[in-house]
């Protein structure tokens, strides 16, 4: 998801914790929140802040695949429409950053651990937009994945994160239906529309699968993650909604998901589908997709180049303060 | 050099007369940019009419060790509250 | 020997032109604003420009409406937008120089909006009624713009000795093209005495009080140069209109038969 493969510390089992630690999870099982004063175990202050910020930077880095079409938009208003959901992102960043910072770590220093590539950013951002029609894709696949975890994680054990969270689904509720709003537009288009459209659901299917992250049903990370409740739902129990919602869509489109394995399987009540290609996945998160590399320079020439603002802005608020304590 | 804004939170005013509601927080180099940054960052939706910002670290909390002896107390006085008493019927809305 | 019938523009044609010229520039400056979008120096900022952005062109779109509803060529706010070239465009240079850095941007902006301030004040008391409502809910949008970027304008400009550089350097780049929007012709005199739109040069005193007071504030120096460049309100415009316009104006060029 936003935040992929989070790698959890503590899984200690009942009987090997501290009282402390043992006081700590009765009240995460008793659905308690926990606030940022609180006495919580230094595993699950660490693997917050590694989830919360990657969460973050991909709001953040997830402003540019679609920001790259803020000056093409075709219309006035699909281009006002366009500004304001990713000008949202930068806001759903921020709540994030903010959360994160509860937890005694600060903006700047989640942001030199992203410029260092010491943290990751969702493997999505790392695909190209190349037409109007991914702009649609974006909003209807990655923003329909992102909301599917999201929603859930309103009622995650740490009362800053979920207080975020709250606020972001509040806000991404029209993101989704406007990236819909242009398949629509597109699919019911020219031929070179539609042409479009399909094109954009043939390459955002497989990299909106992988949002969810791989199969985790045996991974302790995730299991620890779970018991902490900052994890709430499987990536596969994720996977299977995400594609059991969106495949009346596409049909309702007239647009065809790219799975010739895809497959209506009555018995479990939901779609059998393929697998994306993992090993893809792995080489995107090890910084080798098609825009690593763009993403990154992006966002380091944005922090380096925007020093002198910062650092003057600063400056003047000091000289102000120090004129004002001289009076 | 760095120089981290300090961080702000925010607190906002709806529009229908309640209280000022704490909303989030921001970086802003000094109380005039926080105001406008939480105008631009927490206002979007015509959320508020009135903004305050105060710095994070001039916020005094209280402790969560003290939770039991702070509000555990308040939970005894139960004749603060209207159903404690025993009122007929006959006496009508009170 | 009979004497020349005196030429007048027509009314429609004098409203027309004087939407253009105000819709335009909301246009090209919020379309280079937009175009920081994910770039800017810190969150609060992107989020704060992208917000000037969106009131710029959504004001550019009930400017541009009008005038097409004017017009009655069939034309829309959309199809004034994205299907004229550079030579139809009517908006400040100003409006249309490029970002740069972040100094450009800023002074760029509050150079205008002490204009734009002025101009929708005129204009809100306009004699034409649907021109004058616009104005009025422009004017409290650009009321913010002004208020921010003087902030910053002081701010960075008192600020280090590096963003005090930058920003006399962008005073500096700029200051050429802030005497077109003072200047008149023909069109802006029949608008004034038709009491659709001020005087332009009526609006220059208020401008340089507020933009000598703040960059005193600022500590930056006026430049002596002239204020001499114009043409953007004449459809003579720099080479970088066009190629702003060739970015903005693609999908609709590239097919003419498809809704969006």
């Amino acid at each position: 998801m936003y935040a992929q493969m989070v790698t959890s510390e503590g899984g200690k089992a009942r009987d090997e914790m501290t009282p402390e630690e043992r006081a700590f999870q009765d009240r995460i099982d008793r659905g308690e929140r926990i606030e940022p004063k609180d006495w919580m175990p230094e595993g699950y202050r660490k693997t917050l802040i590694r989830q919360i910020g990657q969460h973050a930077h991909s709001e953040v880095v997830g402003q540019l695949p679609e920001g790259n079409w803020i000056t093409r938009a075709p219309t006035l208003e699909r281009k006002q429409i366009l500004l304001a959901k990713v000008q949202d992102e930068a806001g759903h960043g921020l709540y994030l950053y903010s959360a994160a910072e509860t937890l005694g770590v600060s903006r700047d220093e989640l942001t030199g651990m992203l410029l260092a590539g010491k943290m990751k950013y969702s493997s999505i951002f790392n695909y190209p937009t190349l037409t109007w029609a991914d702009i649609g894709a974006v909003g209807w696949l990655v923003d329909g994945a992102a909301i599917m975890n999201q929603v859930p994680l309103q009622r995650t054990s740490y009362g800053p994160y979920a207080r975020a969270m709250v606020r972001i689904c509040k806000e991404e509720s029209f993101h989704q239906r406007q990236g819909y709003s242009i398949m629509m537009t597109m699919a019911r288009g020219t031929p070179d529309q539609k042409a479009m459209a399909q094109d954009a659901l043939n390459r955002f299917w497989y990299p909106s699968l992988m949002m969810f992250g791989p199969s985790d049903k045996d991974s302790v990370h995730s299991a620890q993650s779970m018991a902490w409740k900052i994890k709430i739902n499987t990536n596969d129990e994720l996977r299977q909604k995400f594609v059991d919602q969106t495949v009346p869509q596409a049909r309702f489109l007239g647009l065809e998901i790219p799975d010739p394995g895809l497959a209506w399987n009555e018995e479990k009540g939901g779609h059998d589908f393929s697998q994306p290609d993992w090993s893809e996945f792995y080489e995107v998160l090890k910084g080798n997709g098609p825009c690593n590399a763009e993403r990154m320079e992006a966002r380091i020439e944005a922090w380096e180049d925007g020093a002198w603002v910062r650092e003057g802005l600063m400056a003047h608020a000091e000289k102000r303060a120090a004129a004002h304590a001289a009076e | 050099m760095s120089s981290e804004w300090p961080l702000w939170e925010v607190f906002i005013r709806g529009q229908h007369g309640l209280n000022h509601r704490h909303v989030g927080s921001l970086h802003a180099p000094s109380a005039e940019m926080a105001i406008q940054n939480a105008r631009d960052v927490y206002t979007r939706r015509n959320e508020g009419v009135s903004i305050w910002v105060v710095r994070s670290n001039d916020i005094a909390a209280s402790a969560p060790s003290d939770k039991g002896p702070l509000f555990e107390p308040s939970n005894a006085k139960v004749y603060r509250h209207p159903t404690f008493f025993d009122i007929p019927d006959d006496v009508g809305h009170m | 020997m009979p004497a020349l019938p005196e030429t007048t523009i027509p009314a429609d044609a004098v409203l027309f032109e004087t939407l253009l010229r105000v819709g335009d520039s909301a246009l090209i400056l919020g379309h280079r604003v937009s175009e920081w979008c994910g770039h800017a120096p810190t969150l609060e900022e992107d989020i704060a420009l992208a917000n000037v952005a969106l009131d710029l062109i959504g004001q550019a779109t009930l400017w541009l409406g009008l005038a097409a509803e004017i017009e009655g060529a069939g034309r829309d706010a959309d199809a004034l937008a994205f299907r004229r070239d550079a030579g139809g465009f009517r908006n400040l240079l100003l409006a249309e120089q490029p970002n740069r850095d972040f100094a450009v941007t800023v002074m760029r902006q509050f150079l205008f909006d002490a204009w734009h301030a002025e101009m929708l004040a005129g204009l809100a008391v306009s004699t034409d009624p649907r021109v004058a409502e616009i104005a009025a809910k422009a004017q409290k949008e650009v009321a913010y713009h002004l208020e921010r970027s003087e902030t910053l304008v002081i701010g960075l400009g008192d600020g280090t000795p590096e963003s005090h550089a930058r920003m006399q350097a962008a005073l500096t780049r700029l200051w050429p093209f802030t005497g077109e929007p003072f200047r008149g012709d023909a069109t802006d005199a029949a608008a004034a005495e038709a009491g659709i739109a001020p005087d332009p040069a009526a609006l220059e005193p208020g401008w340089s009080a507020r933009v000598e007071a703040v960059l005193a504030e600022a500590t930056l120096t006026l430049p002596d140069t002239a204020r001499f460049r114009s043409g953007g309100r004449s459809g003579v415009h720099g080479e970088a209109l066009g190629l702003l316009l060739a970015e903005m104006q693609f999908l609709q060029r590239a097919y003419p038969d498809a809704r969006w």
